[in-house]
C-alpha cells in the first residue's frame, strides 16, 4: 500500500467533517440554534388592554391584531379574560381577535398578550391578493380647486408614487403651507385628508398604526402611518416628517384593516398598550420554532421527554470514545478494558465525579476482596462472572441503603454504575493480579480512572452537552475525527519514555 | 533515564506500537490466518504438514469429563506443560517437571497435587486464559529439557528464542531468559531478560531487562555478551517455514532449544511486541522497509534465511 492509496480515506474523512460542520451551521443559521449555551435573545411582550363600558346585553369586542408585521415574528399570542369566548379571525390583509359574551354590564377589561422577536431578515410581506386600487374621492367647491392644484404642485416636483407621496406631505406642512391648505387643514383631519388626496390623484394609500417599543412602557396608544402601494407592495410614511420605512423599534399593529378595535353592545372603548423587553434563552427560542422549520426533523426536541433525556446520555458516550481513543492511540495510556472508562464517566455524569469516584472505589474494592473468596471455590468462568454480578448488585444495594438512612444522596445514584461491567472489571483486575502482580493492577487500575475522570470532565461541560444534543450532525465529526486517529502511525507519547534507552545504541 | 525525541526514534528507526499495528500487522496478516496461531493445537498441526517439529502432543483435554481421564494420563507421566490452546503471553500455562509421590512438582519448585491441576484444567476449558474468554481446549505436551548450554543462562523456565518473521524473511531475534521477577516465564514485560541476537551469526548483542540494558543476568549473575545459538541456521529456515504454514506475514516466531530433538517450535503470534528492538539495540524499520521494497521475493526458506543472514548480519549495517 502506499501514500497515494490514503488518499481516498483522507478526502472522505475530510468529507465526513465538512459535513458535520457544514450542517450545523446551516442549522444554526437557519434556525437560530445557539453555539454557546448561555446566549440570550431579546422578545418583545406586547400587551393590548381593551377598555369599555358594556350595555347590559350580548357583547362583542374585535381587536385588530399584527400580521406578519415587517422587521418582527411572532412568537406567541395569548388572550386573557375571564368569562369570554375567544377567537382570532384569520381573514387576507386582516387578522382579528375577537371577544364575545351574553348579558355583560358595567366596565370590562380584556387583554391580548403578543411576543415579537426581531428579526431584520423576516420575510417581506406577500403582495397583497387583489391588487390595491385607488378609491373614487368626491370633493366640494371650493376644496376640490385647492385639492387640485396642491396635487399639481406635488406632481410637478415627483416622478414616483414614492416621491409624490413624500412631496406632498412636505407641501402639507405648516412652514410651507399655502392658503389652498390651510383651507383644507382647517375642516378635515390631516391624515385622512393625505390619504384621500394620494388616492384621488390615482395611488392607492390607506393609514396603519404603529407601536413605538420602548421598554417598561405603560398605556402606550398606537400611532398612526400613512401606507401607499407603489405597484409592487405597501411602502410605510412617516405623516408628518414623509420619512419612508419603518423604523427598527416600530412594531406595526395594523396594516390594511380599516379600524383597530370595535366594540358591539359596549361605550367608551378604548385599547392601550404595555410593553416589556424580555430575553429569552436563544435555544428555548430556536426550539419553540422546531416545529415550524423543514429542518426541525433533525431534532431531539420531538421525542418524548423521556427519550430525550435517554439521547442526552447516549450522545454524551461519543465524545468518551473519542476521549479514550486519543488516551490510548496518540498518549498511550493502559486501561483496563477497552470501552470501561467511558461507562464509568458516564456513571459519574450522574454521581458527579468524587462521591462517584468513592463509591466506585468501595464498590471494586469490596469486590475484590470477595472475588478472593470465589476463586479458592474452583467455579467455572460463567458461574463465577454471574456470582461476581449478583455480589456488585448486592454491594450497590447495601451502601444505597446505608447512605440513604445516613442522609446522603449519592448512595442512590450508585445505581447508575454498569453492574456488569464492574463485575467484569473486577474479574479481570483479579486475574491480573495474580499472574502480573498488584503493580500493574495499580497502573491499569489507575490509567483507567484518569481516562474516565478525562472523559467525565469533557462530557460534564454545559457545552458538551448543549453541543451533542443539540447539533447531532457533530457526531459525524467526531467520527472523522476517531476515523483519522485510527490511521496514526507515529509514536504514543508513553513510547518516548519506553524507548529512551535507545539513545546509548545511535 | 528521561526522554527520547520522536525525530530520534524515527533516526533509529523504531517499529512503534501504533504503525506496527496499521502499517504491518492490518497489512500483512489475514484476519483468517490468526486462529492458526491463536490456537496452539491448531499451529502444531499446521506448521508438522511443513517439517517444523513442536514439542509431542500426550492428550488434547476437550471437555469436563475428560479431566477424569488425565488423572491416568498422568499417571505415566515424568514432566510435561499443560497449557491453554488459545491463551496469549504464556498466561495458563503450568510446567509439572517432576512428580513427588501424589504430588507434582512445578518448575518454580511449588507442589500442586492432581485436584489442584484438575481445577486448572476446568479454568483452561472455561475460557480464563483465552484471549476472548470464549471455551478453550487444553493441551498437554510433552516437558521440553532445555539444552543445558542455554538453560544455565535462564532461572528456572525454558528461555526460548522468539524470531520476528516479516513476509517470511527473520529479520531480527532475541533469546528470552526467566527471570526471578518473571516467575520462570518468558515474557519481557513481565521481567524477564531479553537478548539481542545477531540474525548473521546467533550471537548475542545487548541485553535488556525492563526495558533497561543489563550485562549480567540479575539471578544467575552470568555474562550475556557472548552466547552463541546453536544450530542458527536451521532455526532461521524453521522460522521462516513458518510463513508458508500460517501465510502471516508478520509475525513472532517462538523456539526452544531441546537437548535431545533440538529446536522446536514452541508457538507462533501474529502480535509480536516491540521490546525486541531494544534487546538488539536497532529498529525494525529498516530492515522491514528493505524487504518491502524488494522486487523479486524469494521463494523458500532456505533463500530467505540466506538473504536475512547476508544483509541482517550486526555488521551489515541494517
Amino acid at each position: 500500500m502506499t501514500i497515494r492509496s490514503r488518499l481516498p480515506f483522507y478526502i472522505a474523512v475530510l468529507l465526513l467533517i465538512a459535513a458535520g460542520v457544514a450542517l450545523a451551521v446551516w442549522r444554526h443559521v437557519e434556525m437560530g440554534i445557539p453555539w454557546l449555551t448561555g446566549e440570550q435573545r431579546p422578545v418583545w411582550m406586547v400587551e393590548a388592554r381593551v377598555d369599555f363600558d358594556a350595555d347590559n346585553g350580548s357583547v362583542l369586542a374585535s381587536l385588530n391584531i399584527p400580521e406578519r408585521p415587517p422587521g418582527f415574528r411572532i412568537l406567541s399570542e395569548q388572550a386573557a379574560s375571564p368569562g369570554y369566548g375567544f377567537s382570532t379571525i384569520d381573514k387576507p390583509g386582516s387578522r382579528r381577535a375577537e371577544w364575545s359574551k351574553r348579558d355583560v354590564s358595567g366596565p370590562q377589561t380584556l387583554y391580548f398578550k403578543a411576543q415579537f422577536i426581531p428579526d431584520p431578515t423576516s420575510a417581506e410581506p406577500l403582495p397583497p391578493a387583489p391588487v390595491p386600487k385607488a378609491r373614487k374621492v368626491f370633493w366640494e367647491e371650493p376644496k376640490a380647486t385647492a385639492v387640485r392644484e396642491i396635487l399639481r404642485q406635488a406632481k410637478e416636483r415627483s416622478s414616483t408614487p414614492e416621491s409624490m407621496t413624500r412631496e406632498l406631505i412636505r407641501l402639507m406642512q405648516p412652514d410651507t403651507r399655502t392658503q389652498n391648505t390651510t383651507l383644507l387643514i382647517a375642516e378635515e383631519d390631516y391624515l385622512y385628508l393625505l390619504v384621500d388626496m394620494l388616492n384621488h390623484s390615482g395611488i392607492p394609500a390607506r393609514t396603519a398604526d404603529g407601536l413605538k417599543l420602548e421598554d417598561a412602557r405603560r398605556r402606550q396608544k398606537l400611532r398612526p402611518f400613512l401606507q401607499i402601494y407603489n405597484g409592487q407592495q405597501w411602502l410605510t410614511f412617516d405623516p408628518k416628517t414623509a420619512e419612508q420605512g419603518v423604523p427598527e423599534d416600530l412594531l406595526l399593529w395594523r396594516q390594511g384593516s380599516a379600524s383597530l378595535l370595535d366594540v358591539v353592545g359596549g361605550d367608551n372603548s378604548e385599547v392601550s398598550f404595555s410593553m416589556l423587553k424580555q430575553t429569552v434563552p436563544a435555544l428555548q427560542l430556536a426550539t419553540m420554532q422546531f416545529k415550524s422549520n423543514r429542518l426541525g426533523f433533525l431534532s431531539f426536541y420531538e421525542l418524548p421527554i423521556e427519550e430525550q433525556s435517554m439521547f442526552r446520555m447516549l450522545l454524551l458516550l461519543p465524545l468518551g470514545a473519542l476521549v479514550v481513543a486519543f488516551m490510548r492511540i496518540i498518549i498511550g495510556i493502559r486501561t483496563s478494558g477497552t470501552f470501561m472508562p467511558v461507562l464509568i464517566a458516564v456513571a459519574f455524569v450522574q454521581t458527579t465525579l468524587i462521591p462517584g469516584l468513592v463509591a466506585f472505589l468501595a464498590i471494586v474494592a469490596i469486590g475484590l476482596m470477595m472475588r478472593g473468596y470465589l476463586s479458592s471455590l474452583n467455579l467455572l468462568l460463567v458461574s463465577r462472572i454471574s456470582a461476581l454480578i449478583i455480589l456488585v448488585i448486592a454491594i450497590t444495594a447495601t451502601m444505597s441503603i446505608i447512605g440513604y438512612q445516613m442522609g446522603f444522596n449519592t448512595g442512590m445514584t450508585v445505581t447508575f454504575f454498569p453492574m456488569v461491567i464492574i463485575a467484569w472489571t473486577i474479574e479481570r483486575m483479579s486475574i491480573l493480579w495474580e499472574e502480573e502482580g498488584g503493580r500493574e493492577v495499580l497502573v491499569q487500575g489507575a490509567g483507567s480512572l484518569f481516562v474516565a475522570i478525562c472523559a467525565y470532565l469533557l462530557m460534564d461541560t454545559p457545552l458538551a452537552g448543549h453541543l451533542t444534543f443539540n447539533f447531532p450532525e457533530l457526531l459525524l465529526v467526531i467520527l472523522g475525527l476517531i476515523l483519522l486517529m485510527g490511521q496514526y502511525t507515529g509514536y504514543k507519547l508513553s513510547e518516548l519514555k519506553r524507548f529512551a534507552p535507545m539513545k546509548a545504541y545511535d | 533515564m528521561g526522554w527520547i525525541s520522536a525525530n530520534h526514534l524515527s533516526r533509529l528507526g523504531m517499529l512503534n506500537m501504533n504503525r506496527r499495528n496499521v502499517d504491518y500487522i492490518a497489512r500483512y496478516n489475514e484476519r483468517s490466518s490468526y486462529p492458526l496461531v491463536d490456537n496452539k493445537l491448531k499451529t502444531k498441526l499446521v506448521v508438522a504438514e511443513y517439517g517444523v517439529r513442536t514439542p509431542q502432543l500426550l492428550q488434547v483435554v476437550r471437555h469436563q469429563h475428560e479431566i477424569s481421564g488425565f488423572r491416568e494420563v498422568s499417571e505415566a507421566l515424568k514432566g510435561f506443560a499443560i497449557k491453554p490452546a488459545k491463551g496469549s503471553g504464556g498466561k495458563g500455562i503450568t510446567v509439572i517437571t517432576r512428580r513427588d509421590g501424589d504430588d507434582f512438582i512445578k518448575a518454580s519448585g511449588a507442589r500442586v497435587s492432581t485436584l489442584d491441576l484438575e481445577r486448572h484444567l476446568t479454568n483452561i476449558l472455561a475460557g480464563l486464559y483465552s484471549l476472548a474468554g470464549t471455551p478453550d481446549v487444553a493441551i498437554v505436551e510433552d516437558l521440553v529439557e532445555s539444552a543445558p548450554a542455554l538453560a544455565r543462562y535462564s532461572f528456572q523456565g525454558v528461555p526460548d528464542i522468539r524470531i520476528i518473521v516479516f513476509q517470511g524473511y527473520p529479520v531480527m531475534a532475541m533469546l528470552r531468559l526467566a527471570t526471578t521477577a518473571s516467575d520462570g516465564k518468558a515474557n519481557l514485560h513481565q521481567g524477564a531478560v531479553g537478548v539481542g541476537l545477531d540474525i548473521g551469526s546467533g550471537r548475542s548483542l545487548n541485553a535488556v531487562q525492563f526495558n533497561r540494558p543489563i550485562t549480567l543476568h540479575p539471578d544467575t549473575g552470568l555474562a550475556l555478551e557472548n552466547i552463541q545459538i546453536d544450530n542458527w541456521d536451521t532455526m532461521l529456515e524453521m522460522a521462516s517455514c513458518c510463513y508458508e504454514a500460517t501465510g502471516l506475514g508478520y509475525m513472532g516466531v517462538d523456539l526452544v532449544v531441546d537437548a535431545e530433538k533440538g529446536p522446536l517450535l514452541l508457538e507462533l503470534n501474529a502480535r509480536p511486541g516491540l521490546a525486541i528492538q531494544m534487546a538488539n539495540g536497532r529498529g525494525l524499520l529498516p530492515r522491514l522497509r528493505l524487504i518491502e521494497s524488494l522486487k523479486r521475493p524469494h521463494l523458500t526458506p532456505r533463500e530467505r534465511a540466506d538473504f536475512a543472514r547476508d544483509n541482517f548480519a550486526a555488521a551489515a549495517g541494517h
